[in-house]
């Protein structure tokens, strides 16, 4: 199969998923029990306020019809309207992902960075006191919750020390605006591309400070499950002919690991960095809920403590579709790597 | 190794063998040590605590540990020693009913589905891949916001999660038996369909469903602590080490750190004893995988 039939047939195999979960979060919405609307007032409404919220947010007409206009609505970019204000939903998703993707953009760079280390140098002293102690630190890592880990850092680092900010994503009234070159302005919303394109070098590092212990967090939590792939993977790649004859060429040992073995070994851990997208998405909801982020996460919370669940279902559907498209381009991305998987 | 059969299904390895089995028996040993302890302990915290976990100022108000409170007190003046001692029976009880949730209902659709094949199985494949390519969390929160709160809520919107995973192993398992010799073979003697499922293939799978399930309870731990962090839990006033670790975020700014410190622990511990459970088994259970 070539790569063009294999992205074909990739395609075609997510949209019955997506149609899927879009159904299944709809379903979720309307029928289990509990009525949005009702819930959302908690009794104390009058009746008449009650169907003129079910009017507005077309909650009175029959379920085929409601989800008819669902899926009409998603196709043009509509998720729906907020409970609280009749606001569009999309819009506020839309204003609070760049944070969320900013956030999980570098919890996944320390993530796989101290995953892969770590993972390379516990394969390397095998059945060692360290080998024995990273794995220790990758089951403990996992038994943490990140939530708690969030708050411990910020106990040490933010209170005590003061070295990071405890919470939030930049000093207020320093937000960078990005780029204007010729009445075009380039704007990405995550803050240290922004204040890079700026040019100012203090709005950056004040960004990566803002960022530095959420995504320590997340990427502390995340690393295990690379630890225990890469250490796998070496191990079993350490014992094949061509590492040592690198070995027995006399090159040097960073040279054997990272060069020769752990190339072999990349392939698993750009799919597990897929993979783990989803767990890292779950991951910021509690990290942005700690660390006062003002993402995607912290607005599911948030709608969740207004009892907005017309919000909730937009949030939780925009959250699906985007790990779909994660999948389905690391899915390319790892057959355009390696063409045995198009077989 | 040597296993204990019951029912004809080798299950688990004997007490006695397990410290004769290097690291993995250890961590297996170490794992049910650190959960019988607490499991010990929430049940006879109402005897063993100092004060009444929910009564309100029994000390003065965020006091730091001293010999009278041991861990210190809240905001609300509660004694903290008491709160940790109680505070794992809503967790204990949600991590157990999930797990017997996946159990009873993941277990059962994936023998079946992966046994009759065909149209059923592909359609049961669909959504579980799709349930479980989703981030586990933002659907139990969303599951868990609209069933409202409650123990057996929680435990409901946590097994939908996971329901997946067990699916997906009892499948893999039961593919292959199904091709193996001593199936046909129990077919060829004219074996009834469920003899053969639940008499000749699930004896094999029941090893990995273990393993699964005891990581399980770590990852349903975790899940109820992170849904009553973001305020989806059991109500306030049944103590509860999660709900300890969100009212205590309010109090970091004042460097209150017993108020989060000592429930954060206990989770930790609860969540380790059952990783340590679980990595153990799969080792033990998968000889292959320690070489």
């Amino acid at each position: 199969m070539g790569l063009r039939s294999y992205i074909a047939t990739r395609v075609l195999l997510t949209i019955p998923m997506i149609m899927l979960l879009l159904t299944f979060v709809f379903l979720i919405v309307r029928v289990l029990p509990g009525d949005p609307v009702l819930l959302h007032f908690e009794k104390a409404a009058s009746p008449e306020a009650i169907e003129l919220m079910r009017h507005r947010l077309g909650l009175d007409k029959p379920l085929l019809d409601q989800y008819f206009a669902y899926l009409a609505g998603l196709v043009q970019g509509d998720l729906g309207k907020s409970m609280q204000d009749y606001s569009p939903i999309a819009q506020q998703i839309f204003s609070a992902f760049p944070a969320t993707l900013e956030l999980a953009i570098y919890s996944m760079i320390i993530a796989v960075g101290l995953g892969v280390f770590l993972g390379v140098r516990s394969s390397k002293s095998y059945n060692s006191v360290q080998d024995h102690s990273i794995r220790v630190f990758g089951i403990v890592m996992y038994a943490i919750p990140i939530f708690f880990l969030g708050m411990i850092f910020q106990l040490i680092f933010g209170v005590v020390l003061h070295w990071f900010p405890t919470g939030g994503r930049i000093y207020p009234g320093m937000e960078p605006s990005g780029l204007t070159i010729g009445g075009i302005h380039i704007s990405t919303g995550l803050y240290t591309i922004d204040s890079l394109l700026e040019g100012n070098i203090i709005k950056f590092l004040q960004a990566l400070r803002y960022l530095f212990l959420p995504s320590l967090t997340l990427g502390l939590v995340l690393c295990g499950v690379f630890i225990r792939l890469t250490r796998t993977n070496m191990l079993e790649t350490l014992h094949l002919d061509f590492v040592t004859a690198a070995k027995a060429r006399g090159l040097r040992e960073r040279t054997v690991l990272y060069g020769y073995a752990f190339r072999n070994a990349f392939l698993p851990v750009l799919t597990m960095m897929g993979l783990q997208f989803a767990a890292l998405l779950g991951g910021a909801i509690l990290t942005e809920t700690t660390f006062s982020w003002p993402g995607l996460g912290r607005y599911l919370v948030d709608r969740i403590n207004f009892r907005d669940y017309t919000a909730i279902q937009g949030d939780v559907v925009f959250f699906g579709l985007l790990v779909a498209i994660i999948s389905l381009v690391v899915d390319i991305l790892y057959a355009y790597f390696d063409p045995r998987i198009r077989l | 190794m040597e296993t204990r059969r019951i029912f004809g299904m080798r299950i688990l390895p004997r007490f006695t063998s397990l410290t004769k089995r290097g690291i993995a028996g250890w961590m297996v040993l170490l794992g049910s040590g650190i959960v019988i302890s607490i499991v010990v302990m929430t049940l006879i915290a109402p005897w063993i605590s100092p004060h009444n976990p929910s009564a309100l100022n029994v000390g003065p108000i965020r006091s730091p540990p001293s010999p009278q409170f041991p861990l210190g007190t809240n905001h609300l003046g509660q004694d903290m020693l008491s709160r940790v001692l109680c505070g794992g029976a809503i967790m204990l009880q949600v991590s157990v009913l999930s797990v017997l949730l996946c159990l009873a209902i993941g277990v059962p659709i994936g023998l079946i589905s992966s046994y009759v094949g065909g149209a059923v199985d592909k359609i049961c494949s669909l959504v579980t891949d799709s349930i479980y390519a989703f981030p586990g969390l933002v659907l139990a929160i969303t599951i868990a916001a609209m069933l409202g709160r409650g123990a057996v809520n929680m435990a409901v919107s946590i097994a939908v999660v996971y329901i997946p995973s067990y699916f997906r192993i009892v499948r893999s398992h039961v593919l292959t038996i199904k091709e193996l010799q001593y199936t046909v073979a129990a077919k060829a003697i004219g074996a009834k369909w469920y003899t053969i499922l639940f008499r000749y293939i699930l004896p094999n799978v029941v090893p990995s469903i273990l393993s699964v399930a005891t990581v399980n309870f770590a990852d349903a731990t975790l899940t109820a602590a992170g849904l009553t962090f973001v305020g989806l839990g059991v109500t306030k006033d049944i103590p509860d080490w999660g709900w300890d670790l969100t009212d205590g975020r309010a109090l970091l700014p004042s460097g209150a750190w017993w108020v989060i410190t000592f429930p954060g622990i206990m989770i930790i511990l609860l969540a380790l004893g059952f990783t340590l459970i679980g990595e153990g088994l799969s080792e033990l259970l998968n000889p292959r995988l320690e070489q």
